[in-house]
């Protein structure tokens, strides 16, 4: 971990109010992040997502964050106004989403989302925002940019679109970048590729990144650190390159559930869970 | 890779019937004529079959049999059906509805008169409803659950559920003899009538024409009450629809990406999900534009605003089947056009229905 701390994040608690009653998604979260990538997995549920919402304080209408510490840098998140929120939004916590089909707006061009993300942040002319939001279509090694800049998310694939919405959250120049499940809905071979571009792009601007995932090897590979949650507690913290020395049984089960290239053949272990991992 | 997905697409276009944007006007003409064609085929059909003798409605049930037979025959329509509907088509593609019983001028020469009236108040109306009915829905979504959306949804339901004759009969009363706010029935004040030569028939045009500006503000202090209690109804169904649409467009994907931005609510609210919500309010819009234009009854009658829907039901009254059909087959061109209007309006704001 280097030296320097970005965000301190401190008895993090997210919780929603639904028909059906309480539910608690984040259970007392607590981490420290400094200039580095740092990977939280977990299933489904399991609160990973939400803990990178309310890092950006978008956690939806009905749900509540408390936390004894969010500082960000020089910025208290836990006591912000809208106002406050939307200089932090975007020019310095950004977040990549997770579906290009849904998360980019259907009936405005590509070239007028990348522009509008970064005019938000800097006051420059149009002219010089679409110079600037071509350069970072090409650093998203984007072959025809002046295509893609005019044409409609609909017009561009899986792959392309998730690379114009790298492009769009890396173009104001974040401290941090929060990537929720980025390739997840992407095909498995344009997975890596996508992943290679966020990654080149947040070591050369030296962005720190937060990669929530449940691909227990893409964290791994492209990440320094790994926070294992489980129903909304952090279970485990440890270094990526350790992940093969995991002390927690869910970790460990985890593991187990994949694949390998060499040994046995036969089923996967089935994950069995225990009541007690809950409880923090 | 894209360039060259791109180069097979057009190529199989071009394998098409009609390509390229003469080609799509091609098909828009094409698909309109046997539209139209239904709709004759459907207003002839119904002209044969209502109980209503047309040769009996011209000449009066106290002719003589020798009167009646010659008036058939005059009429044509001794000759065998297809032969009457070809006649009937060549006729109407020549401008010829037929002659109006009740007022003996040609049909369309009364349509040409009535027409416009209904026009310009059935747009003011979509215009005052669309101007205050979208902000209204904007409004109450954003506000859900809360004061302003409730607000807007007992104010929507009234203006469902008000009878509209109680309505412009309330609206005369205060605003007009009350209030004073605003002028009487008719479209004109009956002194400045025969002064306005009718180059549009549009009145609030007319006048501008004319230069007369007295006459102009005469003719807006004539139309804004009918004009507004109409108006009501399509706000209350615009409102409600652009509510619905927007709550959700709101909770689409690409919002939360918009507040990831750091852009502001406001330009997140009319810019993005306005953008969206438009698509399917359009037709919406369109819809109750088409409805206006068809001519309001009852309001024509109250405001004695000589429009489509009065002539249409005093014809339909006096069993004028020419001026019924004739307005029947102008109310069903109007459709056609509102909903040909409504989709190149579609393709314009839905850059997904482009191809």
């Amino acid at each position: 971990m280097s030296s320097e701390t970005l965000l301190t994040v401190k008895n993090l608690e997210v919780t929603f109010n639904t028909p059906k009653g309480k539910v608690h998604a984040v259970r007392g979260v607590s981490f420290d992040l400094g200039r580095e990538r740092l990977g939280i997995v977990g299933e489904s549920g399991s609160g990973k997502s939400q803990t990178g919402r309310a890092i950006l304080g978008l956690t939806a209408a009905n749900g509540a964050i408390t936390a004894d510490k969010m500082q960000f840098r020089d910025v208290d998140l836990a006591n912000l106004t809208p106002k406050q929120w939307r200089k932090v939004r975007g020019a310095r916590i950004s977040m990549i989403m997770q579906d290009p089909k849904y998360s980019l707006n259907p009936v405005m061009t590509i070239g007028d989302q990348i522009i509008e993300a970064y005019r938000e942040h800097h006051k420059v002319n149009a002219k010089e925002a679409r110079l600037r939001a071509l350069e970072m279509l090409e650093a998203v090694k984007i072959r025809d940019p002046e295509r893609v800049f005019n044409s409609y998310p609909h017009e561009t694939s899986g792959g392309m679109g998730q690379r114009v919405m790298i492009a769009m959250m890396l173009i104001p120049d974040p401290e941090l970048i929060i990537a929720d499940e980025p390739t997840s809905a992407l095909d498995v071979t344009v997975q890596l590729q996508v992943m290679a571009i966020l990654d080149d792009l947040v070591r050369d601007r030296g962005m720190a990144l937060i990669f929530i995932s449940h691909d227990l090897q893409l964290i791994s590979s492209f990440c320094d650190r790994v926070l294992v949650m489980y129903q909304g507690h952090v279970v485990e913290e440890l270094r990526a390159s350790e992940l093969h020395n995991a002390k927690h049984p869910y970790t460990k089960g985890l593991l187990n559930c994949l694949p390998k290239m060499d040994g046995d053949h036969s089923d996967l272990p089935t994950l069995e869970r225990e009541a007690s991992w809950a409880e923090g | 890779m894209s360039a060259v997905t791109r180069k097979n697409r057009d190529g199989r276009t071009r394998a098409r019937l009609f390509s390229g944007k003469a080609g799509s006007l091609l098909r828009l003409v094409f698909s309109l004529a046997i539209t139209f064609f239904g709709l004759l085929l459907v207003t002839f059909l119904i002209g044969r079959v209502l109980p209503i003798d047309p040769v009996l409605a011209a000449v009066g049930d106290r002719a003589p049999q020798a009167v009646y037979d010659r008036v058939r025959e005059e009429m044509g329509l001794n000759l065998p059906i297809w032969q009457q509907f070809f006649i009937y088509i060549s006729n109407i593609l020549q401008g010829d509805f037929g002659t109006s019983v009740l007022t003996s001028n040609p049909v369309l020469e009364d349509i040409k008169r009535v027409f416009p009236a209904t026009l310009e108040l059935a747009t003011i109306a979509t215009i005052i409803g669309v101007i205050l009915g979208i902000p209204a829905g904007v409004f109450a979504a954003i506000n859900k659950g809360k004061w302003p959306d409730h607000v807007v949804r007992v104010i929507g339901l009234a203006g469902y559920s008000m009878p509209i004759f109680w309505l412009g009969l309330m609206g005369l009363l205060v605003f007009y003899m009350k209030l004073d706010w605003v002028a009487g029935p008719g479209r004109l004040d009956a002194f400045y009538v025969d002064f306005i030569e009718p180059t549009t028939g549009l009145m609030l045009v007319d006048t501008l024409i004319e230069g007369d500006m007295d006459l102009f503000w005469n003719a807006v202090s004539h139309i804004i009450l009918p004009a507004s209690i109409l108006a009501y109804f399509s706000l209350a169904y615009i409102a409600r629809m652009t509510r619905s649409f927007m709550l959700e467009q709101l909770s689409q994907e690409y919002i939360l990406t918009a507040r990831v931005k750091g852009i502001s609510e406001h330009r997140i609210i009319w810019r993005h999900a306005l953008g969206n919500v438009m698509v399917p309010l359009v037709t919406v819009i369109a819809l109750s534009y088409a409805n206006l234009l068809e001519g309001s009854v009852l309001t024509e009658i109250i405001f004695a605003w000589p429009g489509l829907g009065l002539y249409i039901t005093n014809s339909l009254l006096n069993a004028d089947m020419n001026a019924v059909l004739g307005g029947t087959v102008v109310v069903g061109a109007v459709f056609i056009s509102v909903n040909m209007l409504s989709d190149v309006l579609y393709r314009f704001l839905d850059p997904r229905a482009r191809r």
